[in-house]
């Protein structure tokens, strides 16, 4: 671990952005959490909260944003605190999109709780949404102390992400197809599904810059997207030429 | 602020405590002015008293007293063979003529008061005449009114040093040349002059005649001896002392002997010119050539501590501009240092001049005491110089040598005042800003 | 050493915190020190003065036609090795340097070697502007004099017009040749020192800290110079701002208690250093 600045103020400029994108990762991951748990316990009220909350997660990117800019105009940083500086904008804005999608499923489970339930989904979403949680909250802490090992075992996690979600993509097919009453509630869910693993990219995209903080480089390996939902078309297991609704 | 305040003291008593001791402060910065000031009032009045007394006795001696009076130039008289020649002047009486003149200014009559008319006048006189005659033949078979100076004991009386009240047997004057004195001045045949003898007469038993051209010939001479040796060797030391020799012990004891040897009394460096170029040599005494060759070892030792001290004062950082654009260490002394440190070598060099000019123990000791009429031609005649020559003049008994040696101190204080002005005006012209 | 004694010798800053720092530098040099067809070439360079050492074991490549900046905090040892690539250490008695320098293959401490033309090949800029005493014609005419470059008076007035051209200068004083050089402002009087160097046609031109006493303006001036001069003439600057060294070389060397750290493309090296204490220099941590 490197000494501390001479120049103790600079010390404290870089402590605060690092402690504000600590406090900003926590936000987050409640976040999800809250979101998770409005779905699977159908709590309206808890929902509303996790929408209203994306507010203070909006600022805090912003301050980032605008503090690590004066640092840089400033004081000139160089090598590791410059690293610091330019991941932690983009690092900052993976985080608020998190909460963006976050936010989103809690207004989706808002509408869900209107339509009919679907079984077994909500389950596997929850446990996307901790795994998701849980990589969160492991790239923010190889983050802070630069980890290089931790944010590349957190980029092989997202393939099990991914998994997760081309499971649930099959079931929402057949459900859809058994039922048509199922559809539209299926679609929020899908939404959602898509929403979490997209939030496990994000997560991914933090650990990436990790690995650059720590080492001055970016990650050689191509990230492993396991998710091949849009790429293929046999994903459904039935001709794709057939149509819907036939049989 | 009950305790004692420990460690730095805030703002607010700092201001209240530096008020507080200006007072006081001020009183002892304006005592010390005070004293400087009166320092310098008693410096300045000693410094009148000491210009007045020199001058009040001195300018007299610029001046004597001449008398006019028609002279027949016969040429039979002054020119026997009359071929103008030198020779044939020397054989002439040229002493007659002006006796004759002058018997004729005061009707003297009979072998005893002529004696005493012809004591008036000057020995020189005659020589005078001759060269008078020799560079204007055609003068001869006229009668001019000439100027001729009076006897040292006239000019004396004239100026009051020998008084008339003094009984006869006890004053140089007699009674009878009192009389004739009486009638030329009443005839208005004595004249106050600016004395051309003083300025162009070399050195001589009658005070009348007495001048210090030979002595400031040789002062001039022996100076210049000095300067070719001392300059270039001074200089040439110094930069060696500075750029070149390494520093280890040889180097140390030649600087320590070279500034011992500025404190060395200047008899020494008499006694060793005596001893060496003169007892070992066998080189001739009272020339200027031994005169300036011993005031040059007098004088190195300044030459080279201030052309030392100047090539100091050169900053480094033209030394290793040059170094850095490949100029050799030569080039770099040569090009750079010496241009920059030459004022103060200048300054230096004529300082020690100066002082040089005003020795007269060294001089002594190789005999450049020696009573020479003659001006010195070359550096290699004898001579003798300016402050030696004050330094005879001093010892002679006649009244007349008092007033003519303070006008020798004045000459060689306007010598070495010229000498001063030149240093300064020398180092205004050359310093350089860098 | 041939010179005689001519400056006093250079007052060695002791390092920071020369106990534990040692215990931290690297075995060798770490980064690129080779360079293809290198200009100059230093291996094993150790420079003593007496018995105290300021440099050790320094080996580097200077490129034609590029420029590298020596940076290190005080008492590093960069100026040091800067003055051992003209020779102008030998001007300090006390100063012993061994090792192997050579410049276009030919080694520049040989005994038969002439440090004369070698200062004509290897120029330098000093940190206090110090032209001479003399007109600024005659400051840029001194080293092609004495060198013998000029053909005669016509070819010299060209070779102190190119130069001043070079340097940035001949617009400000082409109607004002006979004024003196100490006339001029401070950036005027050290783009005039460049002039100078530049007016003898060397291959390297070395700046000690050429920026320190300029005002940002003028500073500017000359970092664009060294850029404009950095296509003919290889420059080496040692500089206490990091922010000029990594505004104007292409490789950066970071010298630290008389050892080359680290030496690398400026670019890397201030994004991301490879040894702590580069680290630690460059982003001001020496806690």
């Amino acid at each position: 671990m490197s000494d501390l600045h001479i120049v103790s103020q600079f010390q404290r400029e870089l402590d605060a952005i690092k402690a504000k994108i600590i406090k900003m990762g926590g936000l987050v991951e409640a976040s999800i959490v809250g979101a998770s748990a409005s779905l699977y316990n159908r709590d309206a009220e808890l929902a509303e909260q996790v929408r209203a909350a994306d507010a203070a997660i909006d600022a805090l990117e912003q301050q980032i944003n605008d503090e690590a800019a004066r640092v840089i105009a400033l004081r000139s940083p160089n090598a590791e605190d410059l690293r610091l500086l330019l991941t932690v904008i983009k690092v900052s804005g993976n985080l608020e999109r998190i909460a963006d999608y976050s936010k989103n499923i809690a207004k989706r489970t808002r509408v869900l709780l209107e339509l009919r339930s679907i079984e077994g989904s909500p389950a596997a979403l929850r446990r996307m949404a901790r795994e998701v949680e849980l990589m969160l909250g492991d790239a923010l802490n190889a983050y802070v102390q630069q980890d290089q090992a931790l944010a590349l075992a957190v980029i092989e996690r997202d393939e099990a992400v991914d998994q997760i979600y081309n499971t649930l993509f099959r079931e929402f097919l057949t459900f859809m197809m058994e039922d048509p009453r199922n559809i539209t509630a299926c679609m929020h869910l899908h939404f959602i599904a898509k929403n979490i693993e997209r939030m496990g990219d994000h997560v991914t995209s933090i650990a990436e810059q990790v690995v650059f903080y720590a080492s001055g480089e970016k990650p050689t390996d191509e990230r492993t997207k396991a998710d091949i939902t849009s790429s293929d078309a046999t994903l459904s297991g039935m001709n794709p030429t057939r149509s819907i609704g036939a049989e | 602020m009950i305790d004692t305040p420990k460690g730095l003291v805030s703002p607010t008593t700092a201001t209240e405590r530096v008020a507080a001791s200006m007072a006081k402060r001020k009183k002892s910065e304006r005592n010390f002015q005070l004293l400087g000031r009166s320092a310098i009032a008693v410096a300045l009045a000693f410094l009148v008293v000491l210009f007045f007394s020199i001058f009040s006795k001195g300018l007299p001696g610029f001046f004597q007293y001449y008398v006019e009076i028609e002279v027949e130039i016969d040429r039979e008289k002054l020119d026997p063979t009359g071929d103008l020649s030198l020779q044939s002047l020397y054989d002439g009486d040229a002493r007659g003529v002006i006796r004759s003149a002058l018997y004729a200014a005061v009707d003297a009559e009979g072998r005893k008061n002529k004696r005493a008319a012809g004591k008036l006048i000057s020995a020189g006189a005659e020589q005078r005449l001759r060269e008078l005659v020799y560079d204007d033949p055609s003068l001869m078979d006229t009668t001019q009114t000439l100027r001729f100076a009076l006897d040292d004991d006239v000019d004396s009386f004239l100026r009051g040093f020998i008084k008339r009240e003094t009984p006869e047997n006890d004053r140089r004057i007699s009674d009878k040349m009192v009389e004739y004195i009486d009638r030329l001045q009443s005839d208005g045949k004595i004249v106050y002059a600016f004395s051309d003898y003083l300025i162009f007469g070399s050195a001589s038993r009658n005070p009348e005649m007495a001048g210090i051209y030979g002595a400031f010939i040789g002062s001039i001479l022996t100076l210049s001896v000095c300067l070719v040796l001392a300059f270039p060797i001074g200089v040439a030391t110094a930069i060696y002392l500075e750029e070149i020799a390494p520093k280890n012990r040889i180097t140390e004891i030649i600087e320590i002997n070279i500034n011992n040897l500025a404190a060395v009394p200047s008899v020494v460096f008499g006694i060793l010119g005596l001893a060496v170029f003169i007892g070992i040599f066998g080189m001739p005494r009272s020339i200027p050539l031994i005169g300036g060759v011993v005031l040059a070892l007098m004088t190195l030792p300044t030459i080279i501590i201030s052309s030392r001290a100047a090539i100091r004062a050169v900053p480094p950082s033209v030394r290793e501009a040059a170094l850095g654009v490949g100029a050799s260490q030569v080039q770099t002394i040569f090009h750079h240092v010496i241009p920059l440190a030459m004022p103060g070598m200048l300054t230096g060099t004529i300082i020690g001049m100066a002082q040089a000019l005003g020795e007269t123990a060294p001089l002594l000791m190789i005999g450049m005491v020696a009573f020479i009429v003659d001006v010195p031609g070359g550096v290699t005649d004898p001579g003798t110089v300016l402050p030696v020559q004050i330094f005879m003049w001093a010892d002679f008994a006649e009244r007349m040598f008092v007033q003519k040696t303070s006008a020798a101190i004045i000459v060689l204080l306007a010598f070495l005042i010229t000498m001063n002005a030149a240093a300064i005006i020398v180092r205004k012209k050359l310093e350089r800003r860098w | 050493m041939e010179d005689g004694k001519m400056v006093e010798p250079q007052k060695v800053d002791a390092p920071v915190r020369p106990d534990i720092d040692l215990a931290k530098l690297p075995n060798a040099t770490i980064g690129d020190i080779y360079v293809e067809n290198p200009r100059m070439t230093a291996r094993q360079v150790r420079v003593n003065y007496g018995d105290k050492t300021a440099i050790e074991d320094v080996s580097l490549d200077i490129g034609g036609s590029e420029v590298i900046s020596f940076i290190g905090p005080s008492g590093c040892g960069k100026s040091t090795f800067l003055r051992c690539l003209n020779r102008m250490n030998d001007t300090i008695k006390t100063c012993k340097v061994s090792g192997d320098i050579r410049l276009n293959g030919g080694d520049i401490y040989a005994p038969d070697v002439d440090v004369v033309p070698l200062r004509a090949r290897v120029g330098m800029v000093f940190q206090k502007p110090n032209p001479f005493p003399k007109s600024i014609f005659d400051n840029v005419a001194y080293g092609p004099k004495i060198h013998g470059l000029a053909d005669n008076t016509g070819h010299l007035k060209q070779i102190v017009q190119e130069a001043l051209e070079r340097a940035g200068l001949w617009s400000e004083v082409h109607n004002r040749l006979d004024d003196p050089g100490t006339g001029l402002s401070g950036g005027q009087q050290q783009r005039l020192c460049i002039a100078r160097a530049i007016a003898v046609s060397p291959e390297i031109i070395l700046m000690d800290e050429p920026c320190s006493a300029l005002d940002p303006i003028a500073t500017a001036r000359i970092e664009q110079l060294i850029h404009e001069l950095s296509s003919e003439y290889s420059i080496v600057i040692v500089t206490h701002s990091l922010q000029q060294a990594a505004r104007v070389s292409k490789r950066t060397a970071y010298f630290h208690l008389g050892r080359l750290v680290e030496v690398g493309l400026t670019d890397k090296l201030f994004m991301k250093p490879q040894h702590e204490m580069t680290n630690n220099y460059i982003t001001g941590r020496f806690g």
